[in-house]
């Protein structure tokens, strides 16, 4: 599950999974993020630090406070890219840190290996 | 603050002032004439003269009563007694 | 004269001056009370110092102790030639702080403290409780002196019954008089008067005994003298630490006595009747003296040698047949004592009141409402007060036997009353004296003075047994209450008078200087010290602490009108020295507002309204009345430290929100980076991903159109954001090229709105526009102010969260500048963020992404610098608004090279 609020970045990422083989369901509002997440119960969840409606950091923390998710990997994008922000991500709870932009590549691999594909 | 007068102020401010500084003296004087008959008994041992010091007293009381009568007059009348009323504390501000 | 006879004239006498106490209120109601405030009902008012202890114990002082007397009217005759001096400072305080009683004035000296309010009111009420019982006992003695002789046909039942039976009627009589209202300060018109009419009475009487003993039985003056020379009392011996002492004590009693500063200071209706007092004052003391030896002397000679001295003013003309002239006297001595009685125990009664039972009141009351009934509960506890202070003045009398003569009970209430002195003139001279220092001197004069004068009084074996007084308490021979410290040779009065005045002093003093006074302390102190030096300070300031301008803008807006308001909110803002249409709510802002508001809705409403905004929360009837009653301005007087601390506290916030601003900025420009990375990686991100994609070549050519199509859109963006940061940069640097032109506002605005349109073009927005005014020609940069224009509507466009959104441009010309406002209908921009939404990057919340970087205001805010006007957020508009300023006619130079 892929929660990003810039279109053409989501437009990006859906195109990248999709090609190596993943079902990507993409959301632009933090709102409603944690919701969807329970319902579908995805094996990743890719989250953007900065979101209308609730900020990643948040959407990770209150997944991460349910036992039932707490084993759900996780890994935040973001543009800032400070080491602070890193941080925060880190301490939430989140098993990788992806600065934007990424190479293509890269990206794919670090999403496989959070799943152990 | 700092609105220093004049050296020299007109007389009508500056007669004020001295009638303030008489009102101010007036119960000093007051208080040693009143206080004067104690220095009087040592002396007072036979004659009769309880009579003259109640007159004493009276003149005293009397005197006292005229010269307040007249300060007050003087500093209770016309509107600069009161504008500078707050001021005459110090006494180099101008009034 | 028949017992019924004397009742019957009491009670007509008592009917009369009720009869002038109503018609007189009714009049001062009415208005017609020019004459009330005249000096010498004023003077007449102060004589209440002579009370029957005066009419009747002067004399009988006299004859035991010669000119001795005199002492008791020679201290207040000091102190009021001396009025320039203390009595002044005291009644201009009094006024100032609306003083209700001198336990109030202490307390208030002393930082508001009702600790101290307390204790002043039970010094009061335990020094006052000998003196009225003197009142009863001159009163019944005088009933007395009329059924004595048993010639009239009626035996007195016996003196005790008697005091009851004054105590009660006096109690009656005050209460009917003294409470029937409730005063907003506490001044009772009808009784001032009444009291003026009892002193013309007493001194009538007591003249004319004089006259007729003079002139009737002696042979006058020259023949007064010789009887003098020849009496007892020409073997009176003027004891120095008495007649000094007394003096100091009278003078010190004169101002510390609850009823005196009743009538002194609380009554004062105008200050200047203190000059005419400072000398008609002393002169009515003397009147009532001049006679008093002739009468004693007179009465010696005449009268058998048991008969009581303190009766000579009744007895003396008994004895020669002229019952009216004594009837006159017994009048004039029912005066003394009955005005006397009034005006302390309505003092009492006041203190008793205010300083215990409503704190005691309002700390056990479970809500903080304060409703009707409080006049009542008011009432009723001075009421009882009245009774209690009259029913303790009746059990002194009865335990302490009346035995007393009238002269030493009255001086035991001065002395208690003295221990007031050092703590009230401290207070008037002493910018150090604190609250703990007074409070230590006034226990601890209070404690010596019972020890070594009150409790003594009653007697040996009474309170103290006959040994303590002898030897001591435990037989610690220095503690005897009566020569402490082996003060053995020293008179029991002027040694209670001297110790209990050291131990207070030094306590209060030593308390002083050890004690931090609190900041309420030191204001008051301040005030009270320097009250000559707040003249023309500024009025009553509200508490500012609780107002919100922004409210007091809508409320102005509401009266005034709009634009009205706004300029005057503006004028007000620049005088600060600051900009903006929000001033702080200084207190000569607030009374130029009020004075404003006052012009159109009236005085007392703008008084009220503005003390609703200030978090008054009570604004009571009285409060209404007392703005519309001009002569009550002077008492809202504040003293000019209270300006300053407010100019302090302004300052102090001033200094706290640039603070916060800054800190604000800082954190900004913290961020500052961490946004242009941010703005500058997401157009990377799509651009790099869908490249790299591309590059790879796999793609169907369809799908590579739009991922094409992408990666252009995103380098525009880039561009974009490069391009308004340079723009920025080239605006705040001032190095701008301004293409100055004759444009209409019209076709400006027009083009604003026709390129703004593509913001949110899904919205209806209700434009509304007043053509005719928009109807100037402006010389300026087009491009540059459309750009500003631009940006507020699709600001507007974006942010408006209206459900049916409007937008208000409204065009005003003021002289050489015109104004264009941009208004919407939405929720506005909240307080705190108003003045950081021209900073960069200053998006009010991290989720409102609509597009742009935060850069926007920030540009407009250089672009109108640039073009030599301004733009503001309007506060108040029901809406977010934005003002923009800018001159008709921009001439080149002058700003395109400014900075």
């Amino acid at each position: 599950m892929l929660i990003e609020d810039e279109p053409n970045i989501a437009e990006a990422i859906r195109f990248l999974l999709t090609r190596d083989g993943w079902q990507v369901t993409a959301l632009a509002d933090g709102g409603v993020a944690e919701q969807a997440v329970r319902q579908d119960r995805p094996d990743l969840v890719i989250l953007d630090l900065m979101l209308p409606g609730r900020s990643g950091l948040e959407i990770l923390m209150a997944l991460r406070a349910d036992p039932a998710l707490s084993g759900l990997p996780v890994m935040m994008l973001t543009a800032k890219g400070q080491g602070r922000d890193r941080e925060a991500a880190e301490r939430a709870g989140a098993d990788l840190f992806m600065a934007k932009p990424f190479a293509n590549a890269e990206f794919v691999a670090a999403a496989r290996s959070l799943v152990g594909l | 603050m700092n609105r220093r007068g004049p050296v020299f102020l007109a007389r009508r401010s500056y007669r004020m002032r001295r009638l303030r500084d008489g009102a101010r003296l007036l119960p000093v004087a007051g208080t040693f004439l009143l206080l004067l008959p104690i220095l009087w008994q040592p002396a007072a041992t036979e004659a009769r003269d309880t009579a003259f010091d109640g007159i004493y007293i009276f003149a005293v009381w009397a005197g006292l009563i005229i010269v307040a009568a007249i300060l007050s007059r003087a500093l209770g009348t016309g509107e600069e007694a009161e504008a500078p009323a707050g001021r005459e504390d110090d006494e180099g501000l101008t009034p | 004269m028949p017992f019924n006879l004397l009742v019957l004239a009491c009670l007509t006498y008592v009917a009369f001056l009720f009869a002038i106490a109503f018609a007189v209120e009714r009049r001062a109601q009415a208005g017609a009370a020019g004459w009330l405030r005249s000096p010498w009902i004023y003077t007449l008012s102060l004589s209440i110092y002579c009370t029957a202890w005066t009419f009747y114990g002067a004399v009988g002082y006299a004859a035991r102790s010669g000119l001795e007397f005199v002492t008791i009217y020679l201290g207040p005759t000091l102190m009021f030639i001396g009025w320039w001096w203390v009595l002044r400072k005291l009644v201009r305080i009094g006024r100032q702080q609306r003083v209700t009683s001198i336990a109030d004035m202490i307390s208030s000296r002393y930082g508001k403290s009702n600790l101290l309010g307390v204790i002043v009111t039970l010094i009061c009420v335990v020094a006052a409780t000998p003196y009225i019982a003197l009142q009863l006992q001159s009163v019944t003695l005088s009933f007395g002196v009329f059924a004595a002789a048993g010639s009239y046909g009626w035996v007195m039942p016996d003196t005790a019954s008697t005091g009851l039976w004054v105590a009660s009627g006096l109690a009656l009589f005050t209460i009917l008089f003294g409470t029937r209202n409730l005063d907003a300060n506490e001044q009772h018109t009808g009784i001032v008067i009444a009291i003026a009419v009892e002193a013309v009475v007493k001194l009538v009487a007591l003249v004319a005994v004089g006259i007729f003993v003079v002139w009737f039985i002696a042979d006058g003056p020259a023949d007064i003298v010789t009887r003098i020379n020849a009496s007892p009392i020409a073997d009176w011996e003027l004891v120095p630490t008495r007649w000094a002492g007394l003096i100091a004590l009278s003078a010190t009693a004169v101002i510390t006595l609850p009823r005196m500063f009743q009538v002194l200071v609380v009554e004062n209706s105008d200050e200047r009747n203190l000059a005419t007092a400072s000398w008609a004052f002393p002169l009515y003391l003397a009147a009532m003296s001049v006679f008093v030896v002739p009468i004693a002397v007179v009465g010696l000679q005449m009268l058998p040698a048991g008969a009581n001295p303190d009766l000579f003013v009744l007895t003396v003309p008994l004895s020669v047949g002229q019952g009216g002239l004594a009837m006159l006297a017994f009048l004039g001595g029912f005066s003394s004592a009955t005005s006397m009685v009034i005006v302390a125990s309505i003092a009492l009664a006041t203190m008793v009141s205010n300083h215990i039972v409503m704190p005691v009141w309002l700390s056990l009351r479970p809500t903080r409402e304060v409703t009707g009934d409080v006049r009542r509960l008011v009432l009723n506890a001075r009421r009882f007060s009245i009774a209690g202070v009259l029913g303790l003045g009746y059990l002194y009398y009865s335990f302490s036997g009346g035995s007393a003569s009238l002269a030493s009970i009255g001086l035991i209430s001065f002395v208690g009353v003295a221990q007031m002195m050092p703590a009230m003139l401290g207070g008037l001279f002493w910018r150090g004296a604190t609250r703990v220092g007074a409070a230590a001197g006034l226990i601890t004069g209070f404690v010596l003075w019972a020890y070594t004068l009150f409790l003594p009084s009653f007697g040996p074996d009474s309170v103290f047994s006959l040994s303590v007084l002898m030897d001591g308490p435990l037989g610690l021979s220095w503690l005897r209450p009566q020569a402490l410290f082996g003060a053995r040779g020293m008179d029991p009065l002027i040694h209670a008078l001297f110790w209990s005045l050291v131990g207070n002093t030094t306590a209060f003093a030593l308390g002083s200087l050890f004690s931090f006074p609190s900041p309420v302390e030191r204001v008051q102190g301040l005030a009270f010290v320097n009250v000559f030096d707040t003249e023309r300070s500024e009025p009553q300031a509200w508490d500012q602490g609780l107002i919100d301008t922004e409210e007091l803008l809508k409320l102005a807006q509401r009266i005034l009108g709009d634009e009205p308001a706004l300029t005057f909110f503006q004028q007000a803002t620049q005088e600060q020295g600051t900009d903006g249409y929000l001033p702080d709510p200084t207190p000569a802002f607030l009374e130029a507002l009020e004075r404003k508001l006052a012009g159109a809705v009236g005085a007392a409403a703008a008084h009220a309204m503005i003390a609703e905004l200030a978090g008054r929360a009570r604004v009571t009837v009285a409060d209404l009345i007392r703005v519309a009653d001009e002569t009550a301005q002077i008492m809202e007087n504040s003293s000019r430290l209270e300006h300053q601390r407010a100019e302090l506290e302004r300052t102090a916030r001033q200094l706290r929100e640039a603070n916060e601003k800054l800190t604000q900025i800082s954190i900004q420009k913290d961020a500052f980076l961490s946004q242009i990375s941010h703005e500058l990686r997401t157009p990377m991100t799509s651009i790099r991903a869908f490249s790299e994609i591309l590059m790879e070549g796999d793609v169907p050519p369809e799908m590579a159109v739009t991922q094409a199509r992408i990666i252009h859109e995103e380098a525009i963006r880039l561009t974009r954001l490069l391009d308004d940061l340079l723009d920025l940069s080239v605006l705040e640097n001032g190095t701008v090229q301004l293409d100055l032109r004759l444009v209409s506002l019209t076709e400006l605005i027009d083009r604003a709105l026709r390129a703004a349109g593509q913001v949110r073009p899904d919205q209806t927005f209700v434009i509304w526009r007043d053509l005719p005014t928009e109807a100037l020609f402006i010389r300026t940069d087009p491009d540059r102010l459309a750009q500003v224009f631009i940006n507020l509507v699709s600001n507007a466009r974006k942010y408006c969260d209206a459900r049916q959104p409007e937008i208000r441009i409204a065009v005003k010309q003021r002289g050489a500048r015109v104004i264009v406002d941009f208004i919407d209908n939405g929720s506005g921009i909240p307080k705190d963020k108003q003045h950081i939404i021209f900073e960069k990057f200053a998006r009010l919340t991290d989720q409102t992404r609509a597009g742009g970087a935060g850069l926007g205001l920030a540009i407009c805010r250089e672009i109108m610098a640039n073009l030599g006007g301004s733009i503001t957020y309007l506060p108040a508009q029901g809406g977010a608004a934005f003002r923009v300023t800018l001159p008709l006619r921009l001439e080149k130079p002058k700003y395109s090279d400014a900075a």
